[in-house]
């Protein structure tokens, strides 16, 4: 028997984390810090960035070769090379379409983000609210929110973008809505008990205690909303509006059969999800360190 | 529900009950009289999980309760720590009713689950409670390095709880449950989550904190081995419905003259043996009466 016992070496197993074993929603549990074993950070990054950027240029090479040696017209199937000099060509109306599109989804995300935090607030503290709410929010999670694009052109005009914006925040709502709610729930009984104990006041438990816990949640239904903000933005304009978006410009260009142009177009549609999603997955790493 | 006042022999002089006054009881720690909690389920289906619990702990004694699943002995924690109400009787902290030491803060609470706020560094943790309570910065600092020093942890007041073995995060619990220098200390299985070297060393540990700081414990675990090592006195509890039907003195020596040592002296078996025969009768010892939901380990 070891009665001096060694400190600060302790073997003990390590606790479930309950936020983990939650069920539903699957994309609401925060993700796990990746921990890279061994090797200086440069090795990481190179490890993790190399084969992907390999496979895509193994890809890109594949492509240009069947398309050039099989002789397939660009409606089939665009070069990358040409829609490679396109998007050179394109840059300055790829780069405002892209602004364009970036910025309703960019207010339609901030707008959905706002309202789905305060209704999860208030049906959080109130059940009643929670229950009025909840058929609501599962119709309108289920409903195309694109397929009223139409609709809402001719409810406020063609010629506004706050049909787009609208469609965007609908989108975006949903899941910041759900995720906060989950959050603002998930208020550990300890945690409630220890507060109770020190006596602390409710305002003191909302900012100490409930807030924290749920940010994380918060943040990963803003991780998921921003993708769907972008999407849904972006489709809006197929169905008509202002000319200026990403859509309308691979309409345009499919429209008038310049196909490399809106393959272009596309990939600056492409590159707006990434920057939407990796900033907000960002932000989601960050507020979810240490659970 | 039977048994209104239970057949406890109450061994100790001062703990018989009944006769003290209010004004007496504001030197006890605890005083529980006539305490019951029922709890109404679904449909109105009762169960209840405490009955006629008469308890008196003593300023600095260290007291554990012991039972099978069920007895309701945390819940009988809960109700001194007012997290929960008794639906019959009452219970007094140093003379206050139970709400009252609440708000006063005259206890300090430590669970099975280490409960940290994860999103807190281990000195931000302990801190809490004299954050809450709007102690000046630093007071606070003063206080945490005082308690980190308490329980070993001093090198690691920037970490976080994640970056923390469950032992260590149980310790970070422990010091914030001393942060305000609590009379009473009311842990709940705080060890019950650990392994068993791990559980020996912080029995070890915690019994040198309570030499340090004289606080009077009232200690809920399912463990004989435990209770015997830790306590001056181990109440016995038997659910169906939650009761206390033995107290058992433990004359081990008071706090600072335990050491590992004492887990193989004939005193601490004797303890073991009294306090297994309590729970399960003199019958069921030859046996080793492992059974019942009670961990003899």
């Amino acid at each position: 028997m070891t009665s001096a016992a060694p400190e600060r070496v302790e073997a003990a197993p390590s606790q479930a984390d309950p936020t983990v074993a939650m069920p539903g929603l699957e994309a609401s549990a925060p993700p796990r810090r990746r921990r890279p074993v061994g090797d200086g950070p440069l090795a990481t990054f190179a490890k993790l960035v190399l084969p992907p950027i390999a496979l895509f240029v193994v890809l890109v090479v594949l492509v240009e070769l069947v398309v050039v040696a099989a002789g397939i017209p660009p409606f089939v199937l665009a070069s990358p090379s040409a829609i490679f000099d396109q998007l050179v060509q394109y840059a300055p109306q790829v780069l405002a379409a892209t602004l364009a599109t970036g910025l309703n989804a960019l207010i339609g995300l901030l707008i959905g983000a706002i309202i789905g935090v305060l209704l999860a607030i208030a049906a959080s503290v109130a059940r009643p609210i929670d229950g009025m709410l909840a058929p609501v929010v599962a119709a309108v999670a289920v409903v195309p929110i694109v397929a009223l694009a139409p609709v809402f052109y001719t409810l406020f005009g063609s010629t506004s973008e706050v049909a787009r914006i609208l469609i965007a925040s609908i989108a975006a709502f949903v899941p910041v809505f759900l995720n906060t709610l989950r959050g603002l729930r998930q208020v550990r009984p300890v945690h409630r008990d220890l507060m109770r104990s020190y006596a602390a006041t409710p305002s003191q438990l909302t900012r100490l205690v409930t807030i924290p816990s749920a940010l994380p949640h918060f943040f990963t239904g803003l991780r998921i909303a921003s993708s769907l903000a972008v999407i849904s933005a972006l489709v809006a304009e197929y169905f008509g509006g202002p000319r200026q978006g990403l859509g309308s410009a691979i309409t345009t260009a499919a429209a008038s059969s310049a196909y490399a142009r809106a393959w272009a177009f596309v990939i600056g549609a492409i590159l707006l999800g990434l920057v939407f999603f990796v900033l907000t997955s960002l932000i989601e790493r960050i507020a979810s360190r240490h659970r | 529900m039977s048994t209104p006042n239970p057949s406890t022999p109450a061994p100790h002089p001062s703990a018989s009950g009944g006769a003290t006054t209010a004004t007496a009881d504001a030197t006890e720690a605890v005083v529980a009289r006539g305490v019951e909690r029922v709890f109404t389920g679904a449909k109105g289906a009762e169960v209840t999980a405490l009955t006629g619990i008469e308890l008196t702990v003593h300023d600095g004694e260290f007291v554990s309760l012991i039972g099978p699943s069920g007895c309701g002995k945390s819940t009988l924690l809960r109700l001194i720590a007012d997290l929960d109400e008794p639906t019959a009787g009452e219970i007094r902290v140093f003379g206050k009713t139970s709400r009252q030491a609440r708000i006063d803060q005259s206890y300090g609470i430590a669970f099975q689950q280490a409960g940290l706020l994860p999103w807190r560094t281990v000195a931000a943790n302990i801190e809490l409670p004299l954050q809450l309570h709007g102690a000046d910065a630093s007071t606070r600092r003063a206080r945490v390095a005082e308690l980190l020093e308490l329980v070993g942890l001093a090198d690691f007041a920037k970490h976080y709880p994640d970056q923390l073995s469950g032992g260590m995060q149980q310790r970070v619990a422990i010091a914030r449950s001393l942060a305000e220098q609590p009379r009473l200390l009311l842990m709940d299985e705080p060890f019950g989550a650990l392994d068993e070297m791990t559980r020996e060393r912080m029995q070890t540990e915690l019994l040198k904190i309570r030499a340090e700081t004289g606080a009077a414990v009232v200690f809920v675990t399912h463990s004989i081995p435990e209770a015997v090592y830790l306590s001056d006195r181990v109440v016995v509890m038997s659910p169906r419905p939650g009761r206390i039907t033995d107290e058992i003195d433990v004359r081990l020596g008071g706090a600072a003259e335990r050491g590992e040592d004492l887990r193989e002296d004939a005193a601490f078996f004797a303890g073991v043996t009294a306090v297994r025969e309590a729970l399960h009768g003199p019958e069921a010892t030859p046996a080793a009466g492992a059974a019942r939901g009670v961990d003899v380990r």
